[in-house]
Parts: C-alpha cells; sequence; structure tokens
C-alpha cells in the first residue's frame, strides 16, 4: 500500500463517520431545525473529506479540480438551501402540525 | 483498493437507507425534503467514490447533476410552501 492508498483510506473512513452521523443526528434529534443542523454540517463536511481521499487516486490534475468543484458547489447548494428550509420551516408549530396560514 | 471503495460507497447507501427513516416518520413536509438533502449529498459521495473504484471519471458528471437536482429540489418545495408576502422577489407583492 503505497502512502497515497493509505491517506484515501483514512480520509474515506473518516469521512464515513461523519455521514453516519448526519444520519443518526436526522433520526434522532427532537426538533426540525436541530434535524437540519445535523444533516447540512455533518454530510458536507463527510462529502468534502471523502472528495479529499478520492483525489489522492485520480491521475490527471483535471481530475482534481473537478473533484474540488463538484465539493463546492455540493457546499454552495447546502448552504443556500439550508437557509431557505430552515426560513419556511419557521411559521410551523413545533409538534410538526403546519401553522393555518392560508386561513 | 477497489475492495475498500466500493464498501466504502455500500455504507454509504446504508447511511443513506438510514435517512429514508425519517422521509417515512416526518412529522413535517420540511423534514422530508431535508431528508432528500441527505440523499443529494450521499449520492454525491457515493458517484465520487464509484468513479475511483471503477476510474471511471465522467461518473463525477452525474454527482455533479445529483447535486444540482437536490438543490433545485429543495428551492422549488420552498417556493411552493412560502406564504404570499414572504419577500420572493419573483412574486407579485400587490394585493
Amino acid at each position: 500500500m503505497s502512502v497515497a492508498d493509505i491517506l484515501t483510506v483514512l480520509l474515506v473512513s473518516v469521512g464515513l463517520v461523519f455521514f453516519l452521523a448526519g444520519s443518526v443526528g436526522l433520526l434522532r434529534f427532537p426538533d426540525f431545525h436541530s434535524r437540519l443542523h445535523a444533516l447540512t454540517k455533518a454530510d458536507n463536511l463527510g462529502l468534502g473529506l471523502i472528495a479529499l481521499g478520492v483525489a489522492f487516486q485520480v491521475a490527471e490534475p483535471f481530475g482534481i479540480v473537478k473533484l474540488v468543484l463538484v465539493w463546492f458547489l455540493a457546499v454552495l447548494a447546502a448552504a443556500s438551501v439550508a437557509q431557505l428550509i430552515a426560513r419556511s420551516a419557521l411559521d410551523r408549530l413545533p409538534d410538526g402540525k403546519e401553522a393555518d396560514k392560508r386561513g | 483498493m477497489t475492495a475498500f471503495l466500493l464498501l466504502a460507497a455500500l455504507f454509504l447507501l446504508a447511511t443513506i437507507a438510514l435517512g429514508f427513516l425519517r422521509v417515512h416518520r416526518g412529522p413535517s413536509r420540511a423534514d422530508r425534503i431535508a431528508s432528500a438533502q441527505l440523499v443529494g449529498t450521499g449520492g454525491v459521495a457515493v458517484t465520487l467514490l464509484l468513479s475511483a473504484a471503477s476510474g471511471n471519471g465522467a461518473i463525477i458528471d452525474v454527482g455533479l447533476v445529483l447535486a444540482l437536482l437536490a438543490a433545485f429540489a429543495a428551492v422549488a418545495f420552498v417556493k411552493s410552501t412560502a406564504a404570499d408576502g414572504a419577500g420572493d422577489p419573483e412574486e407579485d407583492e400587490g394585493p
């Protein structure tokens, strides 16, 4: 096993732990906003670590640039989407029923 | 190395399946679309791992499309649930 392979195994494994943490948080946290918090942070950190780990297996430079771009798009999308969903969920009641706003 | 990457992809699929439990339980629609975000992020990671395992760089493009579609789905959801006058610049604010 080369140094690059060891780094890949290490980084991908840590990334998997973050993905697992995100899923467990999505299942276990009590209200919507903490679930969204667990999901958006942990998952995108996991994706970044996996992209970094996979980058050690890519031979050509353009492939690495593409991996970085994929991660950047995912982080950008997750940041704006989390903001939008969290705001749209603000007018819902804590027990999960939607507030009656169409009256 | 290929075996490790494929195993990692399998593990990721299992965590995505855990997220589907939240889709099943709900309770709100926002919870379900948040789980769809998990499928988007996890799916991108799976495509990255598969592209490294198979040595086929084109699979990364699939991941790019997946990330884009997950973001569009969430934005469409937010636009469909936003109340009138919530500040959406694409909506008429008049009476």
